[in-house]
């Protein structure tokens, strides 16, 4: 079993308190429906307008699965052209590894700051707090990620961190940390504040830290997709760059680079095509950084590589689509995920991730509406791999004694006998159409006992009639 | 036609009434009903909760009892896609290749009740007549699930004296998911809540989808709210008559 520490998650509460604690939050509800609604409209409109969406959709997928089975000779791939186009490859099995690389990049710098890209990569590891403890500084330079960063907050979306946040709450923030005591709250001029901030960082800091979104095994080449041009100056300005990419993310050949350009930026923030594409090979003399290192992560990926139903989460391109339609993520904001990975792409990467057995909650964060599967560009069968895994927590919870007294367990099995034989199951009607008695008016329990209590808290259910379907077949067959 | 009707656990128990409009339309239109009285559950709710051991048996039932009919059909839009989809992906799992097969031999014979009617039948119109005002949610299963596309609206348009209101946002889930609505009680409940606001919009007296799951979960706000507004199966609409 996997030690908890290793990646993303603290010993966050169970999805079903937290998100009960975020429901309560007004503010927060009336901020995630606008968004998500909003950004759901505008991937729905670009998305609509190809006519051959499915196949580019089924042509992510295969590139995906091709990846993922020759993983071992595309990495391999990779190292060998970076290192001939003059860059660095480091290996890191996990957190701890990689951290120590990159920090140990960064102390033979000298410097004591680096500006970061935003990378999910470099949250998932907790890049920013080992880097705080070895005596470096890391700024975000993501207007989101800087918000939270300010804010002192953990991100509640992969893609606009602050999303939760409106702009009165973000003026505050940049009056207070900015020391801006006349900001007011026009977008333009909160933009124009963070810009200013920024700037003074993109001229002076000699060393920046990024993700990235794809490298092409074939030519070594990274690529990083951004929309506010901060990406740009930390990819370019630097003398040092240091990027941390997890081992799913490569692609084979150039040409599929062009499948994927189509779905990430329609899919994530509902724009034909996004106004950053950053892509370099290696280092270039007296152009950009002279020093490039890639750290390659595992982090428990090559344990969701080895689940041939899980396996399909590592076609994840993290554009957030799912996370935008997912009904359960509009109401409860990604913070009650407990992971850097919220929503349904959340549910499922983080127990694999992290061990079912430290994230049980999770799978069971979804309704299995299925609007995630409709809308991931690479059809990643999210409510197939959630069922999957419940199927993993239930099975790791029935090999302990606790189980024994488990009420869920034991109802399930009981009911598993009752159905197990035609007159068990009748019997099993028959005597809930008796013991209903003392609970129903008027034909619904509104008040239920045992477990039923939990739906008749917040809504009735009905009588079971006292003739069931088969009965009454039975009635209609004598009568004939 | 020889019709097996699937009734499912739920509908046999809960919602007697949705098996008997079955029975009476498919049979007002010519066909025969027989329904195997072996049958019990699917196995959808142990399976879709994790307790996947205990849900093998109930599959494997499922499909001995079935295989031998011809044309099954279900007035439950989840369950036939758990025999569709998930049994597929059950036999898959558990490395089952003699159950892989019935399953892909069975799985095209399963049809939800509108979709039979419509697709299979080619029918729209059934002869019903419905005086009341209507509105319908699209249930995830049925929508996203198996696609039965818009066979339940059609259906529902053909009803004479029928006042069919459309639902707003009526593609988001209702919150039911199984038991989902008891884990995740609070989240359930605001999804529902939204959901209800819709259907209170549209002033309709009666609420219509393919499953009694999700209807028995609308219906239990709509009553703990006294709304006036009372949930019905698509079927029970259909097999109304002057």
């Amino acid at each position: 079993m996997k030690k908890p520490e290793s990646v993303i998650i603290e010993l966050a509460p169970r999805f079903e308190v937290g998100a009960k604690t975020a429901l309560q939050n007004t503010q927060l509800r009336r901020n995630m429906g606008k968004a998500t609604q909003t950004i759901r409209g505008k991937r729905a409109a670009v998305v609509n307008e190809l006519s051959d969406w499915e196949s580019l959709r089924v042509a992510g997928q295969h590139i995906k699965d091709d990846v993922l089975q020759h993983l071992d000779t595309y990495l391999v791939q990779l190292e060998d052209a970076i290192t001939r186009a003059g860059g660095h490859v480091h290996w890191a099995k996990d957190a701890h590894e990689a951290n120590e690389i990159v920090t140990r990049l960064i102390h033979a710098t000298g410097s004591k700051e680096i500006i970061k890209v935003k990378s999910l990569t470099t949250d998932e590891i907790r890049l920013n707090e080992a880097l705080e403890l070895a005596g470096i500084t890391a700024i975000e330079t993501d207007l989101a990620e800087l918000i939270i960063q300010l804010a002192h907050e953990k991100s509640s979306h992969i893609l606009v961190p602050a999303i939760h946040k409106n702009r009165s709450e973000i003026r505050s923030l940049f009056q207070k940390s900015m020391n801006l005591p006349d900001l007011t709250d026009e977008p333009t001029e909160l933009a124009a504040a963070a810009r200013q901030f920024l700037r003074e960082k993109f001229m002076s800091v000699r060393v920046a830290t990024s993700g990235a979104n794809f490298a092409i095994a074939e030519t070594g080449s990274v690529c990083v997709v951004e929309s506010e041009g901060n990406g740009r100056m930390c990819l370019t300005m630097p003398e040092v760059l240091i990027s941390v990419m997890g081992i799913e993310k490569i692609l084979p050949r150039w040409q599929d680079l062009g499948v994927f350009m189509q779905l990430l930026p329609r899919s994530s923030t509902g724009e034909r095509m996004n106004p950053y594409t950053s892509i370099w090979t290696g280092v270039h003399a007296n152009d950009g950084p002279q020093e490039f290192h890639l750290v390659l992560l595992d982090n428990g990926r090559s344990d969701v590589l080895a689940d041939s139903v899980g396996r399909q989460t590592l076609h994840c391109i993290r554009c957030s689509a799912c996370i935008n339609v997912c009904p359960v993520y509009e109401r409860t904001g990604g913070h009650a995920y407990g992971s850097v990975y919220p929503g349904p792409i959340g549910a499922i990467l983080t127990p694999q991730l992290v061990g079912t057995a430290y994230a049980d909650s999770l799978p069971y964060a979804s309704s299995l509406c299925g609007a995630c599967y409709d809308v991931c560009p690479v059809r990643i069968n999210i409510p197939e791999v959630l069922v999957h895994l419940r199927g993993k927590v239930v099975a790791e919870k029935q090999t302990k004694p606790q189980s024994w007294f488990d009420g869920e367990n034991l109802g399930m099995k009981a009911m598993a006998t009752t159905f197990a034989h035609q007159h068990t199951y009748e019997l099993a009607q028959h005597a809930g159409q008796l013991a209903q008695w003392s609970f129903v008016h008027d034909g619904y329990i509104e008040q239920g006992p045992g477990p039923l209590g939990k739906w008749t808290a917040m809504r009735d259910f009905p009588a079971i009639p006292p003739q069931s379907f088969r009965d009454w077949w039975r009635e209609r067959q004598r009568d004939e | 036609m020889q019709v097996a009707l699937f009734i499912t656990c739920f509908n046999d128990t809960l919602f007697p009434n949705t098996g008997k409009a079955v029975v009476s339309i498919v049979e007002r239109l010519g066909h025969q009903v027989m329904f195997p009285e072996e049958q019990t559950c699917c196995g959808q709710m142990h399976f879709n909760t994790g307790y996947q051991a205990e849900a093998m048996p109930l599959i494997r039932r499922f499909v001995e009892i079935f295989s031998q009919y011809e044309v099954i059909v279900s007035p439950s839009a989840s369950c036939v896609g758990m025999v569709r989809d998930m049994y597929r992906f059950a036999a898959e799992v558990h490395q089952d290749t003699k159950l892989a097969n019935e399953v892909a031999l069975l799985a095209d014979r399963v049809f939800e009740f509108s979709e039979f009617i419509v697709n299979r039948l080619g029918i729209q119109d059934v002869g019903a007549y419905y005086p009341h005002r209507v509105t319908y949610h699209p249930t995830c299963h049925s929508l996203r699930g198996i696609k039965v596309g818009d066979a339940p609206e059609q259906l529902l348009r053909a009803v004479r004296g029928i006042d069919y209101v459309p639902l707003t946002q009526s593609n988001e889930c209702c919150g039911f998911g199984g038991t989902f609505a008891v884990k995740n009680a609070d989240t359930s409940m605001a999804m529902l809540g939204d959901k209800i606001r819709h259907i209170l919009d549209t002033r309709a007296e009666v609420c219509v989808a393919a499953d009694n799951s999700c209807l028995m979960h609308i219906g239990g706000a709509l009553h703990r709210q006294r709304s006036g507004v009372r949930i019905a199966h698509l079927a029970e609409i259909l097999a109304a008559q002057e």
